[in-house]
């Protein structure tokens, strides 16, 4: 089952020019967002971008852009009322438990 | 809204490690490996000793995962970072790297059990791995540095490191790559497809790839955010029992206290009720709640419930306590599920802020109007 959120948010952006076919950000990506057409990168599945920037930060032609950040309103809650350092540690609501694994 | 550029501590530009408080390092003590439970033995290297580990965790870890579950020593739970060994390893043996929280290391090891290699365990300052990805305490320059301070390429014959894909966010492949010589394969999600990912010669499968997000996945935090419910849930508690107090005395009613308590505890149950709908069976009905945004499924469960309350359970005495439960109860489900966007799998930065920036009035003004309803409903 793949969980999709709200459409059309997110800030990721592909510069197919400068894609060179490496097929890394289909590799790192953990929510299957990009495809391979005729050895170059699309983003065929947007709406499940998490915007975790995996793509962006492994691309070696940087040819992807993309907003880094944790989609958690309680940290985003602490920043907007100048709440700082609770989120620092494991005690914010990015305490993915679960999915860290290893 | 979304469009305009917001400064986030997570949030990095791009190229820049993602650093959530670079003002406060966090300082951990980290222990001796060699009185920890886990540690079998030590193995000699061309680079020093290395600590062999057990691949059974035993019943200090587990009890240790269990009060981490639950919120307590959590932010302290931490192994120190180093070179380990499991099995017998060689200087052909894979490297496996991750982070320093005991919850991750302890899932990895114990799927390593018959298996010879190498785990580089990274100062994540105590934070697994994909959170600290995401935060740049897993990545480029940390991995560097302990490939550096453990003498990995005096250890290890090969030049490449099996990283966890989650930890990509984090790290740059090719970046490591030019600095350390280092080649990154970023293995499976789950650390159980570890072993058929090594036999198929460092290959993941695509479903090895994907980040599950199943019930127990779901349901895995639950503990720890009803933990933290215990202290709101108390100071709403205390102020039902101070209103309860104030409206018997004033109507000269005040009778005996354990009635007080009782009533006042009947008053918390609802309530209590809808905290647990929000965060376990919002979590548990994640997939098959009608709409996306989060807030909004708990609001919809949150008014089930409410309907459920005040029409087979306990029907209100009036339009003023009716109001009050449809004002309240919905509100606090829709806030918790609003919560749980920080323990999904898929939600964006992007997406919770616009989700917030409708969501969260509401939720402010429902509540606030619900609480006054909830306060007259005790004096009219």
């Amino acid at each position: 089952m793949k969980f999709r959120y709200l459409k059309n948010v997110v800030t990721l952006a592909l510069d197919q020019d400068k894609c060179n076919g490496c097929g890394m950000c289909l590799e790192v990506c953990p929510q299957q967002v990009f495809k391979l057409n005729n050895k170059v990168s699309t983003i065929s599945d947007r709406d499940a971008c998490m915007e975790c920037s995996a793509c962006a930060r492994n691309c070696p032609r940087q040819a992807i852009y993309v907003r880094q950040g944790v989609g958690c309103a309680y940290a985003v809650l602490m920043d907007k009322l100048n709440i700082r350092g609770k989120c620092c540690g494991d005690a914010c609501g990015c305490s993915l438990d679960n999915i860290p694994d290893y | 809204m979304n469009n305009e550029p917001i400064k986030l501590p997570m949030a990095a530009d791009q190229g820049e490690e993602a650093v959530c408080c670079p003002e406060e390092p966090l300082l951990l003590s980290y222990g001796d490996p060699a009185e920890a439970n886990w540690v079998t033995g030590q193995l000699e290297t061309t680079a020093g000793s290395v600590y062999r580990i057990a691949t059974n965790p035993d019943r200090h870890d587990l009890i240790g995962s269990f009060k981490a579950r639950w919120g307590f020593g959590r932010m302290n739970y931490t192994i120190p970072p180093a070179l380990y060994a499991v099995g017998k390893p060689d200087n052909t043996s894979p490297v496996l790297v991750s982070a320093n929280y005991k919850l991750s290391f302890d899932h990895l090891r114990r799927e390593l059990t018959g298996l010879n290699l190498w785990i580089l365990v990274l100062d994540t300052k105590g934070i697994n791995v994909w959170c600290a990805a995401g935060k740049g305490s897993f990545g480029t320059a940390e991995l560097l540095r302990m490939i550096d301070a453990t003498r990995l390429v005096e250890v290890v014959s090969h030049r490449t490191l099996i990283l966890p894909q989650l930890a990509a966010p984090g790290v740059s492949a090719h970046t490591v790559r030019k600095e350390s010589g280092f080649r990154v394969v970023y293995g499976p999600v789950r650390a159980a497809d570890i072993p058929a990912f090594l036999s198929a010669g460092n290959k993941a499968e695509p479903a090895m790839r994907r980040t599950q997000f199943n019930l127990p996945d779901r349901l895995v935090l639950a503990p720890v955010e009803l933990t933290g419910m215990i202290v709101p849930l108390s100071i709403f508690g205390a102020a039902l029992f101070l209103l309860n107090l104030a409206a018997l005395v004033i109507k000269g009613s005040l009778v005996s206290f354990s009635l007080l308590i009782s009533q006042t505890l009947s008053e918390l149950a609802p309530f209590f009720i809808a905290m647990l709908v929000g965060i376990i069976l919002v979590p548990a009905l994640l997939p098959y709640i009608p709409g996306r945004p989060l807030a909004w499924k708990g609001w919809v469960l949150g008014m089930l419930w409410t309907f459920i309350y005040t029409t087979f359970i306990s029907v209100p005495a009036g339009w003023l306590h009716t109001a009050t439960f449809y004002l309240t109860l919905p509100a606090i489900t829709a806030f918790l599920g609003m919560n749980f966007t920080g323990s999904t799998t898929y939600t964006s930065l992007s997406g919770v802020i616009k989700e917030m920036g409708y969501a969260l009035p509401v939720i402010i003004f429902s509540a606030g109007l619900g609480l006054v309803a909830l306060v007259a409903g005790y004096f009219v």
